[in-house]
């Protein structure tokens, strides 16, 4: 089985760029292709493999190892197939003798240089190298194996997942075009030349050179130099089955290449259309949590959470779970229990979730961890544009002409996304970016922001309300598209609040703290470009102005016409993989499935009839309302389904004594989380290997999910709802996850089209997917918005209400790095900590100077809201007066210190901007030789979040 | 329910709403929040505040509070 054998076209699809068809003759055979496809694309569509080496379709052709020589009648020479465009009347042979004759010469130069140990090699049977032996009929070496050559360079094992054995290299260079076409990231070079050149990362070994660990030079590599050491233990796999990544929002496309019911390696699919064949190091390396031996495989109990857990059966565990919540129910009213979903889990689980709350609960206190990073776009953008979603597909970027990346940080959160971003930097597109921190895109290997606002915490609004100043008084609006597509009274009361002096850059620029004059272009760039799209991330919307920053992004959108087509837009970046579908599903506790609020008498009445029973028309408590409501005693109970809210939750004092005042908190979950020590029932979750269902990513593509491995613990998570439920007295139906999404799309209006088959046959759909859209809709809002005309909010800038002080000078931002994921409860499992294994506080040299602190040094951090200890990294990326950590560790407890200011609109707490005070509380030299401390500065680059050696993170703690 | 946090979310929401230039529409929009968005012990614990005296709350939500009382009281106390 081998991907790149099947699949592999040798050069990339061009069709987009390309001009008229044209007809030419392959080996006597008539093809037609677009003008500017290669003879080696048009060879393969007409069905005759020309051997190859050094090309592969997710490359651009090269041309380097002559091995796909052909003729052309009329041409003198032996033109390479993968770098010659077809051209019409062409009369190409791809089979002489001649040319038999020069591949076989090529291939006994590659071998007589290459190790014959092919048998025990990690490649064996999949190796391109070992099939074009065959392929050209190489028989013998003429050169023997005694010349000089490359057999004794040694490996560097250095990456925790691959390996790099030089001695199989041929130097064919796809990895260092990998690494610089697709992931963007320039680590790797051909050093030398001729005989002398190689392949290296730089001066050092990978681990310590740019490298993110991505791995898409190792996916196109084509002999066993770069492997996965997977393989190296495994074997080669001999099933698969394609998936998606359960790790962001970026919903990769992968297959699962398996061995029995286990995972060899995951590699990104070539086909998904979310991220066309590309990884980051989380999708496509650390899924060795699933099965880390922590992992809970029994049901547990206890009466209180001071005794210790009683492993149960399952039954035992269900039925204690229910009679505790109709227990509560019946003593302190049918309010007082409720559930939370989990952006981690699929949409059928989720839906289910919340369907046991509003059916077999009988409330609406049911809310998802989307609460604490998206649920202001949700608010904002159903009020401008009138749906609850992103607007583009990610392909869209390609289109761009300017970006504007706000409060989001893509390079390490979506890097996949950001590959391709960078891509589109690459070829011309200008970037703007909106963030605190210098963030890698300001200025990374071939792309340099046009602009950086580097503005203070807490003035997104601010910035936003700028802009839009300057593109309304300087003339540079699109008039005549907010005249057709928005709602022209709200237009004018927007335009003469944005018009107010108050708005000017000149005014607000000193609040921002940028000077007026890059407010003032970065406008011009924005609102003149002929496409600009905006992305914004957890900056935006973890905040206490979230919803009026997403509206305020919405207006000056709608104000420069960037809506409605490819390349503009305004796009959340999701953080977990399944915000946008466990927010579709219904998880608020004011609306059901598809946003529609409980007050709406038909559309209760839809879902009661189908649910069989009543649905309450008052809105539910949202988590925080929920924590707020336990601490006053009238919340008693808590499902919390593959979430960890007293870890993930800012302001982790207040929930841990919230949790402590419920009588019963259920946690379903794969370890035994922060929230669990709260617990007194604990069901084994299924990790996204064991169960089927779908996805839903930031671009509103519902993508499959894949059972390759039975549920270590027995049930699938929509398995052990349904149990509950039917404990419950509320027996649920469903023999499979399809089911329940056919009852998602008889309804939902955005979802009526989605069915499993659909998906097998599409490969994914983006909803809505209805009668008016049977395959998806990649781009919302084109002849209209959904909401008939845009509205403009007026969004006044409100100063957040924590200030700095003399006791708190400092402001706190909090953000994720590329090797870790939220919390870190999978990624913490996996090798991924050799790039990060602590938290850490980046604070500017002036900030680190003025307090004696050195990098390394372990800081006391301490706001309002409580302290904790991190070790500090002293960077420029920092402006002075703001510091940055990350939250992957419970130990560090970087929650702690966060405070709980919300957004207005949806009680997101912001985690973004506490003011806390950084001391200096001990230090000492650090252990370790030069070397390691060399190491660890490099692993710093590696993960941008900054990082410290496993084994050195591991001896300082005291 | 804690009153001095309802009151600083209702103040939150007031702060939104008090950019609208038109005072009845920005009153309007603060209760139509509350009854969109707050659960009926959250409703009750912000008008039985305010039936306290208010403290805390700022003018706009008063009168906004005071103004759509009746859609934002809910039904009776369910069991
Ligand atoms: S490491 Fe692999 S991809 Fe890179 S040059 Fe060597 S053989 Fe080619
Ligand atoms: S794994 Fe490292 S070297 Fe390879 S393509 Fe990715 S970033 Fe480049
Ligand atoms: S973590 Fe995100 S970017 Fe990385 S592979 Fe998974 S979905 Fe793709
Ligand atoms: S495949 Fe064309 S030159 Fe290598």
């Amino acid at each position: 089985m081998d991907s790149n054998k099947i699949l592999d076209r040798g050069t990339p699809d061009r069709s987009a760029r390309v001009g008229a068809p044209v007809t030419l003759q392959i080996d006597g055979v008539a093809v037609t292709v677009p003008a500017g496809t290669s003879l080696m694309r048009a060879a393969h569509d007409a069905g005759v493999k020309v051997p190859k080496l050094c090309a592969t379709d997710s490359l651009d052709a090269f041309g380097s190892c002559r091995l796909c020589l052909v003729e052309v009648e009329g041409r003198r020479g032996y033109p390479a197939s993968c770098t010659t465009p077809c051209e019409p009347g062409m009369k190409v042979k791809t089979q002489t003798d001649k040319l038999a004759k020069l591949r076989r010469s090529t291939m006994e130069l590659y071998i007589s240089d290459h190790p014959l140990d092919c048998l025990t090699c990690p490649a064996n049977g999949n190796c391109e190298l070992q099939d074009m032996a065959g392929v050209v009929g190489l028989r013998e070496v003429r050169y023997g194996y005694q010349g000089e050559n490359h057999l004794a360079a040694p490996k560097d094992q250095s990456n925790p997942y691959f390996t790099f054995d030089p001695s199989k290299c041929i130097v064919c260079s796809r990895c260092v075009r990998a690494c610089e076409e697709i992931q963007g990231t320039f680590a790797l070079t051909v050093q030398g030349r001729g005989f002398d050149s190689k392949i290296a990362p730089g001066p050092g070994s990978f681990l310590e050179s740019e490298c993110v660990s991505c791995g898409a030079c190792v996916q196109a590599c084509p002999t066993a130099t770069l492997m996965e050491k997977s393989v190296y233990d495994q074997g080669q796999p001999d099933h698969s089955a394609i998936t998606t990544c359960a790790y962001c929002g970026v919903g990769c496309s992968f297959r699962a290449e398996m061995k029995g019911d286990q995972v060899v390696r995951m590699v990104p699919h070539k086909d998904g259309r979310a991220n066309r064949g590309h990884s980051c190091v989380k999708g496509r390396f650390a899924f060795g949590y699933a099965t880390h031996k922590d992992r809970i495989k029994q049901p547990m109990i206890r009466a209180s959470i001071q005794e210790p857990w009683r492993e149960v059966t399952w039954e035992q565990a269900i039925a204690h779970a229910a009679s505790e919540i109709r227990r509560i129910q019946g003593k302190y009213g049918r309010g007082s229990v409720g559930g939370i979903t989990s952006s981690r889990c699929t949409n059928e689980e989720t839906y289910l979730v919340q369907k046991l709350v509003r059916a077999a609960f009988g409330n609406n206190n049911v809310d998802t961890c989307a609460r604490v990073c998206h649920s202001p776009t949700g608010y904002g953008l159903k009020t401008t544009l009138g749906e609850s979603a992103g607007t583009q597909d990610f392909d869209s970027v390609m289109h761009a002409d300017v970006v504007v990346v706000m409060g989001a940080n893509p390079t390490d959160a979506h890097p996949v996304f950001a590959s391709r971003m960078k891509k589109r930097l690459r070829e011309g597109a200008q970037l703007i970016v909106i963030d605190p921190r210098k963030i890698d895109l300001v200025d990374s290997p071939h792309t340099r922001a046009a602009f950086h606002i580097q503005l203070q915490p807490g003035t997104n609004v601010a910035v936003m309300n700028a802009l839009a100043h300057v593109v309304v008084t300087e003339g540079l609006a699109k008039v005549d598209y907010v005249r057709a597509r928005c709602e022209l009274p709200e237009f004018d009361k927007w335009q003469a609040f944005i018009r107010d002096p108050k708005n000017s850059p000149e005014v607000l620029g000193p609040v921002i703290g940028v000077p007026a004059t890059t407010l003032r272009d970065a406008a011009r760039l924005y609102a003149t470009a002929r496409n600009a799209a905006i992305y914004y991330g957890l900056g935006v919307t973890e905040h206490s102005q979230g919803s009026t920053t997403v509206m305020a992004i919405a207006n000056l959108a709608m104000l420069t016409g960037n809506l409605g087509r490819p390349g503009v837009g305004v796009n959340p970046l999701r953080g977990q993989n399944n915000v946008q579908g466990s927010c579709d599903m219904g998880s608020f506790p004011h609306e059901l499935p598809g946003y529609r609020h409980v007050s709406d008498p038909t559309v209760r009445e839809l879902f009661g009839q189908s649910w069989g029973v009543p649905i309450d028309d008052e809105p539910g408590l949202r988590i925080p309302n929920m924590f707020d409501a336990a601490l006053d005693g009238s919340f008693k109970a808590l499902y919390v389904q593959g979430e960890d809210i007293a870890q993930s939750d800012p302001d982790t004092h207040h929930v841990q004594a919230a949790l402590t005042a419920m009588e019963c908190v259920i946690v379903q979950d794969l370890f035994i989380n922060e929230t669990a020590k709260y617990a007194h029932v604990f069901l084994p979750g299924a990790s996204f290997l064991e169960k089927d269902g779908t996805f839903t990513n930031a671009e509103r593509r519902i993508s499959r999910v894949r059972r390759v491995m039975p549920p270590l613990a027995g049930l699938a998570d929509w398995e052990a709802t349904m149990a509950l439920a039917k404990a419950l007295g509320y027996p649920m139906h469903y023999d499979h996850p399809s089911q329940i999404m056919a009852e998602i799309a008889a309804l939902t209006p955005t979802f009526t089209g989605v069915t499993y088959d659909k998906i097998d046959q599409l490969g994914s759909i983006q909803w809505p997917c209805n009668d008016q859209a049977p395959t998806g809709t990649p781009v919302m809002h084109v002849d209209q918005f959904v909401r008939g005309k845009g509205r403009f909010v007026i969004t006044e800038y409100v100063a957040t209400p924590e200030r700095t002080s003399r006791k708190f000078p400092l402001i706190l931002t909090t953000g994720r790095i590329l090797s870790q994921y939220n919390v870190g409860a999978q990624t913490r499992r996996t090798a991924n900590t050799a790039w990060h294994a602590a938290d850490v506080l980046e604070l500017h040299p002036h900030d680190a100077e003025a307090r004696g602190i050195r990098d390394g040094d372990r800081v006391e951090v301490e706001s309002r809201a409580g302290k904790t200890v991190l070790r500090a990294e002293v960077t420029e990326r920092m402006q002075p007066g703001v510091v940055y950590t990350t939250f992957h560790h419970p130990e560090s407890g970087a929650n702690v210190v966060t405070t709980e200011n919300s957004d207005w609109a949806t009680i997101v707490r912001n985690t973004r901007s506490p003011r806390c005070r950084s001391a200096r509380c001990w230090c000492r030299r650090r252990r370790g030789s030069r070397s390691s401390r060399r190491l660890r500065s490099s692993r710093r680059r590696c993960c941008r979040g900054g990082s410290d050696g496993r084994a050195e993170a591991g001896q300082d703690v005291q | 329910m804690d009153a001095q946090k309802l009151v600083k979310m209702c103040n939150e929401i007031g702060a939104f709403f008090a950019a609208e230039p038109d005072k009845a529409t920005a009153m309007a929009g603060l209760a139509g929040h509350l009854k969109r968005f707050w659960e009926p012990r959250m409703r009750r614990g912000i008008l039985a505040h305010l039936d306290g005296g208010g403290a805390g709350l700022s003018p706009l939500a008063v009168e906004a509070l005071r103004m759509h009382r009746a859609m934002l009281e809910p039904k009776a106390v369910r069991s």
